[in-house]
């Protein structure tokens, strides 16, 4: 893990993975949605709306799983100070956030001809908020400070706080009564959804979660291209500012 | 295998939930891509003005020492 630390090194990794993850994303796209329309049975109960729940669900799970790298992130960068940490919590931020946003406003699509209402006051969808209000926090908090170092510490700290959030969305249904149904994918005792709904949502999921990828790896270049033009325009007004001291 | 027909009474959300979705996406990696090859640009634009990176300085020497 250590040799991937090096920022030049881990852009070369990025470069040669990046084209395969490409293709393997667009792939279970296409597989994916031809499932879900095509393939998947309209559900007993939910009837044809069940198929919100194949973009609902991948993006809801990116949401609390995009957070918690940026935890890990988090540590690591508070800790260990690895270089690419930082690099990282911020990179997956607005990606993060937008998967979030994804899972709020399919599942207000999904509630209203389910539920009565696109929106309840439930803990789980009240925690998920709260999880987007996060996101953007940290994106202010990044944009707030300047100096890139100081941002990464103090945006660690609320990251890792934060993260107490993310146990409460997982668990809000088991611990509350909430309109939002209990967890039907991972359970102690196996998926209760039928095999030919359950595998159009694991494609789906798949798809999304490389996607997720994709984007973050780039985001990540972006960053570190973002730090080193950072770092030569100070270099280029340190060098102006000397010239202009030795002709006085 | 059953073909996709009708979406029933409820398509308006399906459809919605899917083009939002679609919008959603579609802007984040527009934006992401922009951005990188933005950062690419000036990137360049700096290093065609001879201003580079220490390392970058120091595989030139190497190279030169090397010929």
């Amino acid at each position: 893990m250590q040799r991937f630390a090096n920022p030049t090194k881990f852009m070369s990794l990025a470069d040669a993975i990046l084209p395969w993850m490409i293709a393997l994303a667009a792939s279970l796209f296409a597989v994916g949605l031809y499932l879900a329309f095509f393939v998947a049975p309209a559900d007993y109960q939910q009837g044809e709306t069940v198929r919100i729940m194949f973009i609902h669900v991948p993006s809801a799970w990116l949401a609390m799983m995009g957070y918690s790298l940026i935890a890990l992130s988090s540590i690591g960068s508070l800790i260990w100070r690895h270089p690419l940490a930082d690099v990282a919590a911020k990179a997956a931020l607005p990606i993060g956030a937008s998967f979030t946003l994804l899972a709020l406003v399919t599942g207000a699509l999904w509630g209203k001809p389910m539920w009565g209402a696109y929106w309840v006051w439930d803990a789980r969808l009240t925690s998920v908020l709260i999880l987007f209000l996060l996101y953007i926090g940290l994106i202010a908090l990044w944009q707030a400070i300047e100096d890139p170092s100081r941002a990464g510490r103090v945006a660690a700290i609320l990251a890792i706080v934060g993260f107490v959030n993310v146990p409460i969305i997982k668990f809000s249904v088991d611990w509350w009564n909430t309109l939002h149904q209990g967890a039907s994918v991972i359970r102690l005792d196996g998926p209760s959804i039928h095999p030919s709904i359950l595998i159009p949502l694991l494609v789906m999921t798949a798809a999304f979660t490389t996607l997720y990828f994709v984007l973050v790896l780039i985001a990540m270049k972006t960053e570190i291209l973002r730090r080193r033009v950072s770092a030569l325009q100070s270099a280029r007004a340190g060098g102006a500012q000397a010239s202009a001291v030795a002709a006085e | 295998m059953s073909a996709m027909i009708d979406l029933g009474p409820h398509a308006a959300f399906i459809l919605w939930a899917y083009g939002i979705a679609a919008g959603v996406l579609a802007c984040l990696i527009g934006w992401i891509v922009a951005d990188y090859r933005r950062q690419l640009r000036r990137l360049a634009q700096l290093e065609a003005a001879g201003i580079t990176r220490r390392s970058s300085r120091i595989r030139a020497r190497s190279k030169v020492t090397q010929a």
